[in-house]
């Protein structure tokens, strides 16, 4: 290789800033364009649904703790992995989730498929006090979620915004949030998320609806309303 | 002997000595954090119950405050620094200059003391909500107005290879900084990302690990590209070597985010083009290893005498050793293994650790003397002491992290003969605990090396701190003639 070819770069700033900005471009381009173009060209099957008001606070209670830093949610298309936790995780399952919640370390278990395991009692005395349930734990205890209240009206802000994304809340959705979480906690607002999760898919669909019944914190939203536009 | 003819035009040093005294004090604070965060992984009452000392929040604070805030000021100072001293000039635009020093710092402190109370976006690496993300890219556009300005008025008509690692830094990770943290805000303390689910992970990951590329290796090399030839008073081993790896590297780096995806619900096309680049990546990562390793020929001998060129010696071999590692670890069939277990927090400190801390530690025990008017360090026995506890740390550190993620691996795919699964999740936690405290003792170590190094700063910094200190002025450049046809230029002589 010749010298010049070098030269003619390295004594120019601007040539040299330009052409790292191409080459530092191209991987991104190639990888996440053809992901952007199939997510607006697919429509989320009629079972997923976006998350409806107390799920959603219950969501952002999870996101705001950090619980994605030790727990992931994405079984993946691994033997052991779907004898552990069940079924694979799908792309359309996460669709409605902002931030994407797969994780990347497991110092607890996968919560993929977590909706139902557990009663709603065991999952609030597990988050005051994760010994007094599994002695060798090393989750941290969260008692101040017991003692806060979820705020509709925020609750109804974020829905306004998540709609502005492209999120298919209907203004009825919307207009009755406040009532749907009124006197909840947080703590309410975040069993109810754990124990919606993973009874989403197309699969397990008939697993929800057997355990419907048990579902007490659940405010179904209007079934059908929020399907896809 | 030449004599130098002097402009009078002085070096400016002031707000590199701030970017380092700055360095030092995220040094040590970020890396607290680290050691109770892993203290709490093995003793879950440290939490105390408390919100904002709970081990899911102030992880986000230790990731912040030791990449961005200590290595964020550490490579902004450097590169103040080589910027000058390779083209010899002053700093363009010193008053920006200075903005970046305090728009940086004050981005730090916000982001610090808003993350723990769950002020967060929860991308990983990149969780300060959107006031903060605005005021660092604003920061980040003034640093690279300074540096590209100041390496227009250079007077050396070659730009050096660091400065091009420093430039690559700049460009690439405002462009991933910007586009990850695209989101719409629903108040002042909460926002939601554009992106959603496979395309925000993808996103994620592309930004998370060009994080890894372009903060934590492009702009590193280029510390190392400028002090390691000097540390060892030899020019490079190959000054076209580095351009080769250079290109390849920057090319290559960003397709291989995709890597910490396998297996999900990611197309498999993308899981594969990401595991085939980062194999190629082998080749610039452990080539730059390789020409920083290869300069010390001749010189090995500094070894015994400068813990300066001890600890950059050591950055290169963890620096070829991490990647080498990275690469394996994108093969689909052992990342099926170490994902989601400790060998990728085994993985990620040997970088950070031993390649990231050690090549910045060694930069700014070369730097901070001539930056702070000193022949020397104030104590070189100190120094020793910080290169030991830093090297046992690291060593306690990564290998029992190792042995923790490949015990939890191999214990969660574990099956009995009837094709069930050996053990609870449970059983594998209760296997790991003890190397969760050879961890936590092992990061001990590495900040109490931080505060030594602290120590020494402090008192190399007398002359600085009484405004004793003398500008150095920029030397003018020997003429230089234009080079033959097929000539290699000899790189920048070592300036003693």
């Amino acid at each position: 290789m010749r010298y010049k070819h070098f030269e003619a770069i390295e004594k120019r700033a601007g040539l040299l800033g330009v052409l790292t900005a191409v080459m530092v471009s191209l991987g991104g381009l190639a990888e996440i364009t053809p992901l952007l173009i199939r997510a607006h060209s697919v429509t989320p099957p009629a079972n997923v649904q976006p998350y409806d008001a107390l799920r959603l606070a219950g969501k952002d209670v999870y996101v705001r703790e950090g619980c994605y830093l030790c727990h992931s949610q994405m079984i993946r298309v691994l033997r052991f992995e779907t004898q552990r936790y069940g079924e694979h995780s799908t792309a359309d399952e996460s669709i409605y989730d902002r931030p994407f919640q797969w994780g990347s370390k497991r110092t607890g278990p996968d919560l993929a498929r977590i909706g139902g395991k557990y009663s709603d009692q065991w999952q609030r005395l597990h988050l005051l006090d994760p010994r007094s349930l599994v002695p060798e734990s090393n989750m941290p205890a969260y008692p101040w979620l017991e003692k806060r209240q979820v705020d509709g009206l925020d609750v109804q802000a974020r829905m306004r915004t998540l709609r502005r994304l492209g999120d298919p809340y209907t203004d009825e959705e919307i207009a009755v949030a406040p009532e749907a979480v009124a006197g909840k906690t947080e703590m309410d607002a975040l069993v109810a998320y754990l124990q919606g999760l993973g009874l989403r898919s197309t699969a397990s669909a008939e697993i929800a609806a057997l355990q419907d019944d048990g579902a007490d914190s659940e405010t179904s939203g209007g079934a059908g309303t929020g399907a896809a536009p | 002997m030449k004599a130098v003819i002097q402009t009078p035009e002085a070096y400016d040093d002031h707000v590199i000595r701030l970017f380092l005294l700055a360095a030092a004090v995220w040094g040590i604070v970020g890396m607290s954090i680290g050691v109770l965060a892993a203290t709490q992984l093995a003793w879950p009452a440290l939490n105390f119950e408390v919100p904002w000392l709970t081990f899911s929040r102030i992880r986000a604070n230790h990731t912040f405050g030791v990449i961005f805030a200590f290595g964020g000021s550490a490579l902004m100072g450097s590169c103040y620094y080589v910027v000058q001293r390779t083209g010899h000039t002053r700093l363009a635009l010193g008053k920006l200059a200075l903005f970046t020093f305090w728009g940086w710092q004050l981005a730090c402190v916000l982001a610090m003391a808003t993350m723990p109370f769950g002020i967060t976006q929860s991308k990983e690496y990149a969780e300060p909500e959107w006031f903060v993300d605005l005021l660092v890219a604003v920061v980040w556009v003034s640093f690279g107005t300074v540096f590209f300005a100041t390496l227009a008025r250079r007077r050396i008509r070659h730009i050096y290879v660091a400065n091009w690692y420093y430039g690559a830094f700049i460009i690439a990770v405002g462009l991933l900084h910007i586009v990850n943290n695209l989101a719409l805000p629903v108040s002042l303390t909460k926002s939601y990302p554009v992106y959603s689910g496979v395309v925000d992970a993808m996103v994620q990951w592309w930004y998370g690990h060009n994080a890894v590329a372009f903060f934590l290796t492009a702009g590193f090399l280029g510390m190392m590209y400028y002090f390691v030839p000097r540390q060892a008073q030899q020019p490079l081993w190959s000054y076209r070597f580095s351009i080769v790896n250079f290109w390849a590297l920057i090319s290559i780096y960003m397709w291989a985010g995709s890597h910490h995806l396998m297996y999900t619900a990611l197309p498999d096309w993308v899981q594969s083009v990401g595991m085939a680049f980062s194999l190629v990546l082998l080749m610039p990562s452990l080539g730059s290893a390789a020409n920083g390793l290869l300069t010390f020929n001749g010189a090995w001998d500094k070894l015994r005498t400068d813990p300066a060129v001890k600890f950059m010696v050591l950055a290169l071999v963890f620096y070829a050793a991490s990647t080498f590692e990275g690469s394996m670890l994108a093969i689909k069939s052992a990342n099926s293994l170490s994902h989601y277990t400790d060998w990728t927090v085994a993985h990620v400190h040997s970088g950070a650790i031993g390649w990231v801390a050690m090549i910045t530690i060694g930069s700014l025990y070369a730097m901070a003397p001539r930056a702070l008017d000193r022949p020397a360090m104030h104590s070189k026995p100190a120094m020793e002491l910080h290169f030991w506890l830093h090297t046992a740390g690291l060593l306690l550190y990564v290998a029992s992290m190792w042995a923790s993620g490949i015990t939890a691996g191999l214990m969660w795919r574990a099956t009995n003969p009837d094709g069930s699964l050996t053990y609870s999740f449970l059983a594998s936690l209760i296997a790991i605990k003890p190397y969760y405290w050879i961890r936590a003792f092992g990061g001990l170590l590495i900040l109490s090396g931080m505060v030594v190094m602290a120590w020494n700063l402090w008192h190399t910094a007398a002359m600085a701190r009484a405004k004793l200190i003398k500008p150095i002025l920029v030397p003018l450049p020997e003429h230089i003639p234009d080079p033959v046809e097929g000539q290699v230029p000899a790189p920048l002589p070592a300036r003693t």
